[in-house]
């Protein structure tokens, strides 16, 4: 039986996450959102949705809602603070290094609630490449 | 991460207690005027032996033991791994076969894992929605294989009070020697623990849940049992227990045992008016809520636990912790593995709800006005947090 070591480190927040969680940016629901999507599992202890307002092919607003941990919240007003202002192209390219950098990083052990709130937004992007089609 | 400007409710006291003042205050001299190693024969040394011999007293009495049947440990997890492994590896040639249940501490789960890994077979009895173990399923399980059973007096999670009088009747009434463990760890000093009316043989306490110092434990070990040591090395005074005490840690758990059994009833009504004013207020002010455990005498004075739906428990745990209050939770997200707590899954308990589950646990130190302070605080914080969900609390 191999023995296990939790880290300390493995589950500490950074100042900047509780500071997002405290105080999050973009959260609530979107009156006509151009585009809406949800992930994740009630189950696993986990559901996002997301709202994009898109126009010209410029992503002019983006709120979510969580059911989910700190990191999950905190991540998720990340994300729709990137993807504000930017190209559909561009926030297509945003990678989940950059939504957890801009949160000063995230204990290992919660990477799965931040790929959450990025899982949310390539899909609402796909939901608006269909819509174009 | 501190918000010490504000007034602070510390209602974790299932998973650590602060050391009581006296208790400090009782320790102290032993790190510098009473330094001694309790093997010396001289009067430093033989200080150090009687205190501990003291601490050995005090602590039976509580628990209605003679002296001699208690060995002082690093933790409440060494007790419960000396006493299971202890009591398997001592009685492997009678049988192999083991009998627990589903809602016990990992700290007994995880011996039980090494237990199967070495070869012997473990039964895990099942509970009922409130948490209380099927003594009809325990007595199918018991087999002419079985040596060990080993069941919580109190659920640490949900603070179920099991009835271990009744497990020990069954257990007993084998007609052939079954060893029989109680994890007393939450419990102690929240329900009356009396090993010779139970007529456990092996019992486990700690120090840091009744206002003791951390890094003590102590197992009670009736006379004559047998057990096999875990660890071997230089014996001081229990070959159970190589190497040198913690002196110290061992005359600290000894006060707060002291001071918590003087004060037994008293401190066991004060809880029980904290949780129920808890109860009342939680019932009162919130929507959406499910209690997990059950009501009344079956419920452990210092236990209160519920889902508040829609929301994430690690959510509401931080929420509350930058409010000053403290809690625990039955979330997956708290801990390293992405399930819920085994212990609401075993009653029941969808996961989804489960997720959700808030744990207050309230010790004898707590007051009123910290009830108050946390109940003026929690619907604000669920409110909140169900306003940014996407999940409809009345949905689950």
């Amino acid at each position: 039986m191999p023995a296990e070591y939790t880290e300390r480190s493995l589950l500490k927040y950074s100042q900047k996450l509780i500071e997002m969680f405290k105080n999050p940016k973009n959260i609530g629901e979107m009156e006509n959102p151009t585009v809406t999507a949800d992930e994740g599992d009630v189950q696993c202890g986990d559901a996002f949705r997301m709202f994009l307002k898109i126009e010209d092919n410029v992503i002019v607003d983006a709120k979510f809602l969580s059911f989910g941990c700190a990191a999950n919240i905190a991540t998720g007003a990340a994300t729709t603070e990137i993807v504000k202002g930017k190209t559909v192209d561009e926030a297509e390219k945003i990678t989940i290094k950059e939504i957890t950098e801009s949160l000063d990083g995230l204990p290992p052990l919660k990477m799965h609630c931040a790929t959450l709130a990025f899982k949310t937004l390539k899909k609402a992007l796909e939901n608006y490449r269909k819509m174009q089609k | 991460m501190l918000y010490w400007d504000q007034m602070n409710a510390y209602f974790d006291n299932g998973t650590t207690t602060p050391v009581a003042k006296e208790v400090l205050d009782a320790m102290l001299p032993y790190f510098r005027e009473n330094f001694g190693h309790p093997i010396f024969i001289y009067s430093l040394g033989q200080e150090a032996a009687e205190a501990i011999e003291r601490s050995q007293k005090i602590i039976s009495r509580t628990i209605n033991a003679k002296p001699e049947e208690i060995t002082f440990t690093s933790n409440g997890t060494e007790s419960i791994d000396l006493a299971i492994r202890g009591a398997a590896y001592a009685n492997r040639r009678k049988g192999n076969h083991i009998i627990t249940t589903n809602v016990e501490n990992p700290s007994v789960l995880r011996v039980c894992d090494k237990l199967e890994s070495d070869g012997f077979k473990v039964d895990y009895i099942a509970v009922d929605k409130q948490g209380l173990v099927d003594l009809d399923q325990l007595k199918k399980t018991i087999n002419d294989k079985t040596i060990l059973v080993s069941v919580a007096n109190v659920n640490d999670e949900i603070g179920t009070v099991q009835p271990v009088d009744e497990v020990a009747r069954i257990v007993r009434e084998q007609g052939r020697k079954i060893f029989f463990h109680v994890n007393a760890i939450a419990g102690y000093m929240r329900v009356p623990v009396d090993v010779e009316r139970l007529g456990v043989d092996m019992l486990s306490l700690s120090a840091h849940k009744i206002h003791g110092p951390k890094g003590v434990g102590a197992l009670y070990l009736r006379k004559g049992t047998r057990i096999e040591p875990l660890n071997y090395g230089y014996v001081s005074m229990s070959g159970l227990k190589p190497g040198t005490e913690n002196v110290a840690g061992i005359v600290g758990f000894a006060k707060a045992a002291e001071l918590a059994s003087d004060r037994f009833d008293r401190n066991v009504k004060k809880m029980l008016e904290l949780r129920e004013r808890l109860m009342k207020g939680i019932e009162e002010r919130m929507s959406y809520y499910l209690l997990h455990g059950p009501r009344g005498e079956k419920r452990s004075p210092a236990n209160v636990n519920y889902s508040f739906k829609g929301v994430e428990g690690e959510a509401i745990l931080l929420r509350l912790d930058l409010e000053g209050v403290s809690v625990a939770t039955g979330s997956a997200c708290s801990t390293r593995k992405l399930e819920p707590s085994h212990v609401l899954t075993a009653i029941g308990i969808k996961p989804e709800v489960a997720h959700s589950a808030t744990r207050f646990t309230i010790s004898w130190q707590n007051t009123p006005e910290e009830v108050d302070y946390a109940l003026d605080v929690l619907p604000g914080v669920i409110e909140n947090l169900r306003k940014i969900s996407p999940i409809k609390a009345e949905d689950m």
